[in-house]
């Protein structure tokens, strides 16, 4: 999956997107809330790319303004080489994109059965011709995530977490898309379903060489799906490399910090690892620190890093940070 | 003697679909001093047990039957009055929701307070100053501007630390934390948890830990309680549970979360889900979901069975290993295999 050549076109090229969101700060002002600030990144096709940071730091706002759910303050999504411009190309767009939502209670609709949300997607765009088609793609897409073809005309409230997160997923899938952004598809879920669904998404991914983008706050669970992880803080990225990199050998001091933070499931480690503690809060995002957005929190943190924001730049293969004194903390 | 001695507790709620057995006979004991954590699904009846405990439960909730020992004094079926006096003074609770479980209308030193007068015979200037220092205790910058701000001036992590203030004010013997990190990020996660346990040291106090986070449980825990259903599947030190579990269901939860070794990997899931409380089966309740099922599983309920001095486990695979062992030694392990092949075979009828 990670070893195609770079020199492919990535099938998503995220460039200098920049999402701001107006915030009344009096009667006649406001203030731009920089939810995203200048991100750029590629993933390529059938990768999984793994996005993880705080709440707030602006994953989720990534991942809806990719899909276009926000339109982009600033910057450019480019899709398989083409860059987004006209409704037609949305429209396009939309039949080869899903998004998977967090919260299985809150984004199914309540008053609609589980074969019209998953039909739902296949009215918009036309995709069948005749009902039998429909009703035939429907329970395929049912029985393919795993429920059962006799819960098509059942209420969303009637089924378990983990069962709605199903429906969430056969509703993406209506569309046949390629790339899929799922927003903490399994933080609601408990742990022993939580492995059913991570599994499925692998499966899926097989069958249908799809394309993620994985955004969760639970480094093992990225860490096990992930090819490639991101971590971002208070909008902006700090970090981009392999998953297996970034957990052995993290540049960034606030990648070191989030890593050393994970519990680990294992008394005799967890009893003998140190943690890299933080001080403070995660600033609020409208009165950003200047310079580094880190540094009020950083144990490294010098004059240089409040002067300037750092470049986000290549430092070995593949291997992306932003920080001033990377050359010297490691 | 123990702390706490909690036998055969069995809690309901009796609702209009009927009754609801949410906690159906959890033993456990807890001595000074030491972090009990308390492990389950949602639904698991983890906090029902501690909130029976402190008899905060809903309406519709009773204590059936069973045992709470506070102290060697039995809370089940004492009166409020008595109830009063152990909440606060001698149990403490944080919840999981930091930004519900403070009234959103009163500054933070408005409640502080209000607990601290309640339970000890401090003045009202003899309270803020405590207030003030607890805020310290737990690493809140400017603790006397935070006492005149409302909840929502804070941030989730500072929220909870308000909580722990609050709990830790009348310095209890028991402090229950009910998924107290949960909704909160991993680095300040780690914060809290390192609180706490700095707290738990200097203080003394006995913590009883309850989430669903194997990770946070193996870090901060002495003992671990395995709930499923209800009822307790295993009980046992962190070291026991985590490195010979010996509850089907307990191994199944350690095999499903993703490590270091699965990357790349399938995860291995329990399959099948939770199970509908009302209708519990008559076996084992982990029986429907459990891969190594036997017939006894479906039919009979296990009973709880002493491994060691501090290892319990409910599960029949445990007794059928101990008759095995009985039975001639040289042939054990033939046995072993053709008898779990049999087992998938009877698990498949099931």
């Amino acid at each position: 999956m990670a070893d195609k050549t770079s020199a492919e076109t990535p099938l998503v090229d995220v460039r200098h997107l920049k999402e701001y969101f107006p915030v009344n700060t009096g009667f006649f002002s406001s203030t731009p809330l920089k939810a995203v600030d200048d991100v750029s990144f590629t993933i390529k096709r059938g990768e999984t790319l793994g996005l993880v940071g705080e709440s707030g730091c602006g994953k989720t706002t990534v991942g809806r303004t990719i899909l276009h759910l926000y339109e982009p303050t600033e910057g450019e999504i480019i899709y398989d080489g083409k860059p987004l411009k006209t409704k037609d190309d949305l429209r396009e767009y939309r039949t080869k994109s899903a998004m998977v939502f967090q919260d299985p209670y809150s984004s199914l609709n309540p008053r609609m059965t589980v074969s019209d949300i998953i039909g739902e997607p296949l009215d918009v765009h036309h995709l069948c011709n005749t009902k039998e088609e429909r009703e035939e793609r429907i329970l395929q897409l049912m029985d393919r995530v795993g429920l059962n073809s006799e819960h098509a005309s059942r209420y969303a409230h009637e089924f378990s977490g983990g069962q709605r997160q199903r429906i969430g997923i056969a509703r993406a899938l209506a569309v046949k898309p390629e790339f899929i952004v799922c927003d903490e598809p399994v933080s609601a879920l408990d742990v022993s379903i939580q492995a059913q669904v991570i599994n499925m998404f692998g499966e899926l991914q097989e069958e249908m060489g799809l394309t993620y983008l994985f955004i969760a706050h639970d480094l093992l669970v990225v860490r096990h799906i992930s090819d490639r992880i991101a971590v971002m803080y208070l909008g902006k990225m700090v970090e981009l490399a392999d998953a297996t990199e970034i957990y052995d050998k993290p540049l960034h001091p606030y990648t070191k910090s989030l890593i050393s933070a994970v519990p680990i499931p294992d008394p005799k480690i967890a009893r003998a690892s140190k943690r890299i503690a933080l001080q403070g809060d995660i600033p609020s995002p409208l009165n950003a620190p200047s310079g580094c957005p880190f540094r009020t929190r950083c144990p490294y943190a010098k004059d240089i890093c409040a002067g300037s924001a750092p470049e986000f730049k290549e430092v070995s293969k593949g291997h992306f940070v932003a920080c001033h004194r990377t050359a010297e903390i490691n | 003697m123990a702390l706490l001695e909690v036998k055969d507790l069995h809690t309901s709620f009796f609702t209009d679909a009927g009754e609801v057995k949410a906690v159906n006979g959890v033993s456990f004991s807890l001595d000074r001093g030491k972090v009990l954590g308390i492990v389950g699904e949602s639904g698991s009846g983890k906090s029902v047990t501690v909130y029976s405990i402190m008899q905060i439960l809903a309406p519709a909730g009773k204590i059936v039957s069973g045992s709470v020992k506070l102290d060697g004094q039995e809370l089940v079926g004492a009166d409020e009055k008595t109830m009063r006096h152990v909440r606060g003074n001698k149990i403490s609770i944080i919840f999981q929701d930091p930004m519900t479980s403070l009234n959103p209308t009163y500054t933070i030193g408005h409640q502080l307070v209000e607990a601290i007068l309640l339970h000890t015979d401090r003045n009202k200037q003899e309270a803020w100053d405590r207030a003030v220092e607890m805020l310290r205790l737990v690493n809140i910058n400017e603790p006397e501007k935070r006492m005149k701000q409302y909840p929502y001036e804070l941030s989730g992590g500072m929220r909870q630390r308000v909580m722990i203030a609050m709990a830790l004010a009348c310095e209890p013997d028991i402090l229950v934390a009910d998924e107290p990190t949960t909704a909160l990020d991993v680095t300040i996660q780690a914060q809290i948890l390192e609180l706490m346990q700095k707290l738990q040291k200097e203080m003394g106090m006995a913590i009883i830990m309850i989430t669903h986070d194997l990770g946070v449980v193996a870090q901060m825990c002495d003992e671990i309680v395995v709930m499923y259903a209800g009822s307790y599947c295993e009980r046992g030190t962190a070291d026991e549970i985590f490195y010979e579990p010996k509850h089907e269901y307990t191994k199944g939860l350690l095999r499903s979360i993703p490590t270091m070794e699965t990357m790349g990997q399938k995860l291995k899931p329990i399959l099948g889900t939770p199970i509908d409380l009302l209708n519990l089966p008559e076996g084992c309740p982990f029986a429907p979901r459990c891969e190594n099922a036997m017939k006894i599983c479906i039919h009979r309920a296990p009973e709880p069975m002493q491994l060691s001095d501090t290892h319990r486990a409910s599960c029949w695979m445990n007794v059928k290993a101990q008759l095995d062992a009985q039975k001639a030694p040289e042939s054990a392990q033939a046995k072993k295999d053709s008898a779990s092949k049999a087992h998938d075979e009877e698990g498949g009828e099931a």
